[in-house]
Order: C-alpha cells, then structure tokens, then sequence
C-alpha cells in the first residue's frame, strides 16, 4: 500500500438522524413560530413533543412535514435537506393532523386507495390497514361524512398504517379516540418505531404521556417553550417508563 | 405526472357522482340565469335571437364560478386548503390538470344541457354545430385552466368565496368575447368567420394549460 492509498477507518456506525434541526427558523406570517430550534430524532425513536399552547409544537410538525418553511438555519429529514426540496420528501412522511385530510363525499376505503396510489404505494395494502384501525365491514363502504369524529380518526390513522412512511407527525392523536381506539393507537405506533419509523407526536396529556414512553427502547420527551426546545430527555433504557433530566439535551 | 393527474380527476369526478353538487345545484342555477335573462329581455324573441350565444357565455362564466369554488372546496378542511393534497406527495403538475380536466369535464356535460335550454327558451336553430362544439370545447379548456390557477390562488384566502369571481372574471372576459362572437355567428348561420375566435379560444386555452402546469407547484406551496 503506497503512502496515498487510504484505507476506511473501523468507527463505530453512527445513526443518520431521521429529523436534524439546527437554528431552525420558521415564520407564520410574520411572527416567528420556530425561534432556533435543534433537534436530532432517530430511527426508531418515538418523540413525544409537549409544550403549552402556541410554543411551536405543530408547527414544528408542519416544518418537518415540509409544509412551512424554515428561513434560517439547517431542516434535514429522512436525508432530504428542506431548504432545497420541500417536496419531495413528502411520499415519505405521514402526517395525523388536527384535520383529518379525508373527503367526505368518499367511502373510507376509496380515500386509502386514492391516497396511497398518489403516494404512489400499492392499494393492496388498504383492506389490511382498514381492519388494523377497526374500520372494516359496512363501515369502509359507509361516506366519510357519515362516520363519528373517532371513526374518521381512524380511517386517517389507517392512511399512515397503509403507508408506511418513515416519519410518523402525529398531532394530538389520540383526541376523539375511545379507549379501544387508544389501544390500537399505541400498539400501530409501537410497531411503526420497531420497524425503524421515527415518531414525533404531540399531546398535552400526561398519562398518554408516560404510556408512549413505554414503547419504545429510544422514546424521548421534547419540552417546547417559545418556538425552542427548552430540553430533550432521552428515555433510559431499562428505566421506569420516565424520560430522566439529564440523560440527553439537544 | 399524467398518471397523477387521472388519479386526480377520477377522484374530483366521483365525488361530483356522489354529492351532485353541480348537477344539483350549479345546473339549475345556470338555468336560471337564463331564465332571468329572458325576464329582464322582455322576451323579446329579435332581442334574445341576437343575444342568446352571449347569454349563454355569460350563464356558463357563473358556473364556472361555482364549480371551481366546489373544486377549491372539496381539498379544504379547517382552513387549511390543499394540505392533504400537498401531504399526499402528488406531482403539483398533475393535480393542476387532473383538476383542470374533471372541472371541464362537468362544464362540457352543463353545457349541453344549457343549449338545449337556449334552443327551448330563446327559440334559437341550433346550426354551425361543428363551430359551437368546437367553442365549447376549447372555451371550457381555457375557463378550466385559468379557474384552476385563480382558485389555488384564492382558496388560503379567509375571503376566497368573494375573492375568486374578483380574480377570474376580469381575466376570462377574453374567453367570453370570444365563444359568444363564435356561438353567435354559428347560430346565424355563418359559421365560417367563427374560425379566427376559435384559433382566439384555442391560444387562451394552451397559454393557461402550459402556465397552470409550470406555475402551479409555487402557487400550492407559497400561495
């Protein structure tokens, strides 16, 4: 080997963030709704955002969502960096919104398959994401309109089930869902982090709260306060279920 | 980006078949508009003879209002307009034509109802076929193209119910101008100078095709 050939070096394999904020600034209108946030969410991780409201919570969903842009700073999701391509991204991400984003002239069977086709994904997978959300039988081929707030819930849950997207944003989900919806809710979110999806979900319930941090072996706690994050627990593996202080700050 | 766009209009077309929106309510309200027109003319046979292709223009122009505010409606929940469609990953390109055609789509099948409601009120010979249809046809392109781009424009607006006629009537008074003169001449039996409104009708049409499909990503994403 001459002295120029170089050969890779043995470093231990580092996990490529799912999401990567640094000095993320993002204006609604003109009010700064993201005031130099970082973050760093991996694979697998589930990430419950809390904060009280107007601290930036959803709109931290939407910036990682690519629907509002960040003006300054660094926005990396999935690999996609969000100041070049807002767009692209997208196919790859679920977002559970406060509005459920489903038509309701259509059955929901017809909203998954038009929503999955258009994430260009296979339709085969909607009767199987259907019945995993409890909407099956007469109720997927019942409008939209006619469905409960929870059912519609559901059905919009099943879109990300059917999906599969490797950034789950979910807002507040489990507002309207009864107790079986909750349960389903958890089980579809633990399964989603184990096969590697990361998780950012926002709630401002504290026993939905420390129920989600039993899921996963990489859940965390965001504190959002003004646009920023005031701290980031990790999870300690082998814990209670609590995010400790300390264990990691972003 | 074609796959897109069928997907698209396959979607704004069943809904349209379930919730008979345009059917329901912008037919009749076109109708209407004729109806009134005939009313205000005193019916005056020589009067609506000479001015039934207007009319018509003007009674389809209303609609096109609607259906479009229908089309903008039907992807807004919450205020939050488009958001699903954005979030579901389709080419902007796409949606813009696939909305495009499933609005022209419903226009063309309104508008063969309202000339057999002009031949029936107005007394009108429907002659120069080949000249109404083909006016129709490229006339509703343009209306379609230019009202997809006015209702993504308008529709994060608070006010977009009152704000997409202010935007699209002024910009579609070329389309109206131009299909009445060609309707009127087929209809009085001279089609053939009706052909330099058609090649009019036809450049609207691709001008706002071809700017729809590249402009219509920023719209959506930073209208």
């Amino acid at each position: 080997m001459g002295p120029l050939e170089t050969q890779p070096l043995d470093l231990p394999e580092v996990p490529v963030p799912t999401v990567r904020l640094r000095g993320a600034v993002a204006l609604l209108g003109t009010f700064p709704a993201l005031s130099g946030l970082d973050l760093d969410v991996a694979p697998g991780e589930v990430a419950v955002i809390r904060g009280a409201n107007g601290a930036g919570k959803t709109t931290l969903l939407k910036v990682c969502a690519g629907l509002v842009p960040v003006v300054t700073g660094e926005a990396t999701v999935l690999g996609c960096d969000l100041a070049a391509d807002r767009r692209g991204v997208r196919r790859r991400i679920g977002l559970l919104a406060h509005s459920d984003h489903l038509y309701d002239d259509l059955t929901p069977r017809e909203n998954l398959v038009f929503l999955v086709k258009a994430g260009g994904g296979s339709p085969r997978s909607v009767d199987y994401a259907l019945e995993r959300v409890g909407i099956s039988g007469r109720l997927a081929t019942t409008r939209v309109a006619s469905l409960s707030a929870g059912q519609r819930r559901r059905t919009a849950l099943a879109v990300l089930v059917a999906r599969q997207p490797g950034l789950w944003l979910l807002d507040e989900p489990h507002v309207t869902l009864d107790t079986e919806g909750r349960e389903i809710l958890d089980r579809v979110i633990a399964e989603a982090a184990a096969g590697g999806a990361a998780i950012l979900l926002v709630t401002h319930e504290a026993e939905v709260e420390s129920r989600l941090l039993g899921l996963s072996e990489t859940a965390s706690v965001v504190t959002m306060a003004g646009g920023t994050a005031c701290s980031h627990l990790r999870r300690v593996p082998g814990g209670s279920g609590q995010a400790r202080e300390g264990a990691h700050v972003a | 980006m074609w796959r897109d766009a069928l997907l698209v209009a396959a979607k704004d077309l069943r809904i349209e078949m379930r919730s008979r929106v345009v059917a329901n309510q912008v037919l009749p309200f076109a109708g209407l508009t004729l109806v009134l027109f005939a009313f205000a003319l005193d019916a005056d046979p020589t009067v609506l003879h000479a001015t039934g292709g207007g009319l018509f223009w003007v009674a389809v122009l209303f609609a096109t209002v609607l259906a479009v505010q229908r089309s903008v409606g039907v992807e807004s929940s919450n205020g939050e307009a488009g958001e699903g469609l954005r979030m579901a990953g389709i080419d902007p390109a796409g949606i813009f034509l696939g909305k495009s055609a499933a609005i022209g789509a419903q226009l063309i099948a309104l508008e063969a109802v309202l000339t057999i409601a002009v031949a029936i009120l107005y007394h009108l010979r429907i002659q120069g076929v080949a000249i109404l249809a083909a006016a129709a046809i490229l006339g509703t392109a343009g209306l379609a193209a230019a009202g997809t781009i006015y209702g993504a424009l308008s529709a994060s607006s608070r006010v977009r119910e009152t704000l997409l006629p202010l935007l699209f009537l002024p910009v579609v008074a070329p389309v109206l101008l131009s299909a009445a003169r060609a309707w009127q001449l087929a209809l009085a039996g001279h089609p053939g100078p009706g052909a330099a409104w058609l090649r009019f009708l036809g450049m609207f049409a691709v001008v706002y095709m071809v700017t729809g499909t590249l402009a219509y990503e920023s719209i959506m994403e930073d209208g």
